[in-house]
């Protein structure tokens, strides 16, 4: 399930400028409690942003990237009022998606 | 991101290279790195979570008297939160003393929600296994008075004394390092490690160190109050733990709030 992303995207000429703010404690299993135990991993693996039916971005994920991450990443080929759908998936195999009209 | 940074970050040093006699200027915001991660999030700030988390709480029915938060008086009247923080701290007559947000908060938690003040208290700072409820709804009543000038008159006997206490502390050394707040924070322009301290015993200094708070703290992934601040700066002064909600907290805030009277509110912020 997980929590919602943030997502803007907007159209600067033939670019959409996209910002996706995701909310996810990205814990890289190597940092301990309070009490000395290990806190479990638990990270985003994979993130896939979509747009008319074209991955437009896909990445993969680790431990290194910071909680709460913001990702930004720029493409051609949509136009305003097209929709930018974002997922991601995580080592516990929850996953998300979202999406965002461009403007 | 990291990569688009350091090309800037070379690209400004080849051109301060050049230019050997302007390279100074040049430099300044290399020596920001807090700003510029500012301004390379641009409108993002994670805060955004625990705004929407906070507005969610803020009219959810909880504790033993199962009631929201809806009828707290943030000193603006029953329930109103728009505004409420560029006016706080603030008398409460209903209190008899000053109050800051977070006391205010815990204030309304114990006598409308019937959560007693130690299970309050229990999760006044979120960590990773615990969320804080304080966080979420500081940067909620926060988030509402973006944009507005922050106005703290010293109005009354109360909040005059509020002040002088807080000056008198601001001042008082103390400690196995014999510091005061001032050692850091008295002296305009300088810093500690890559922190630029504000001088917060000047209108200048003390409008950048408040008008962000609360905030979001990059190196904890967390939102922090300034309730939080203060007792960290404790932490870092070597004196006893500074309980949340006390009279010296209290006090403290008013004094660098009242200092930064005129600031526009741009809370939650983000902060190294
Ligand atoms: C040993 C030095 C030191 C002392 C003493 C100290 N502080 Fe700080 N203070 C810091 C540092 C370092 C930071 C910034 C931390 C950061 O950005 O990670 C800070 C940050 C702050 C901020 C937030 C500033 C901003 O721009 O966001 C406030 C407000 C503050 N301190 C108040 C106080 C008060 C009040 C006292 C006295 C009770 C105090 N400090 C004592 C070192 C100190």
């Amino acid at each position: 399930m997980g929590n919602p992303m943030r997502i803007r995207a907007k159209l600067d000429g033939e670019v959409v400028d996209a910002k996706v703010l995701m909310n996810h404690a990205m814990e890289t299993g190597q940092r301990k409690d309070a009490s000395g135990a290990l806190v479990p991993a638990h990270y985003i693996t994979k993130v896939i942003a979509s747009c008319n039916g074209k991955t437009v971005l896909e990445a993969d994920w680790g431990p290194s990237v910071s909680k709460n991450p913001l990702l930004g990443f720029r493409f051609r080929g949509a136009a305003a009022g097209d929709t930018l759908s974002v997922t991601w998936t995580d080592s516990m195999n929850d996953t998300r998606t979202d999406e965002a009209v461009i403007g | 991101m990291i990569a688009r940074h350091r090309t800037r970050a070379i690209a400004g040093l080849a051109f301060a290279a050049l230019t050997a006699a302007s390279s100074i200027v040049l430099a300044q915001p290399e020596d920001d790195p807090v700003a510029e991660y500012r301004a390379m999030m641009g409108d993002d700030n994670p805060a955004e979570f625990w705004v929407m988390r906070g507005e969610a709480l803020w009219s959810e029915p909880r504790g033993p008297a199962s009631v929201s938060l809806e009828q707290c008086d943030l000193g603006m009247g029953p329930g109103v939160v728009k505004g409420a923080y560029a006016h706080l701290p603030r008398y409460f007559a209903d209190a008899g003393q000053v109050m800051d947000l977070e006391t205010r908060l815990l204030h309304c938690m114990v006598t409308l929600q019937g959560i007693p003040r130690k299970e309050a208290l229990k999760q006044r700072f979120g960590d990773g296994a615990r969320e804080s409820d304080f966080e979420a709804l500081a940067a909620f009543v926060a988030e509402e008075s973006r944009g507005q000038v922050l106005d703290v008159p010293l109005d009354n006997p109360a909040m005059e004394k509020a002040y002088a206490l807080g000056k008198e502390m601001f001042f008082y050394r103390a400690g196995t390092h014999d510091f005061s707040c001032a050692t850091c924070h008295g002296q305009t322009g300088m810093r500690i490690r890559l922190q630029q301290l504000p001088n917060i015993s000047e209108a200048e200094g003390a409008r950048a160190a408040y008008s962000g708070w609360p905030a979001y703290r990059v190196s904890q992934g967390e939102v922090r109050t300034m309730q939080w601040r203060l007792q960290d700066c404790f932490r870092q002064q070597r004196l006893p733990q500074l309980d949340f909600g006390s009279q010296a907290s209290i006090a403290l805030t008013t004094y660098i709030a009242h200092n930064a009277n005129g600031a526009v509110m741009d809370a939650p912020g983000m902060k190294r």
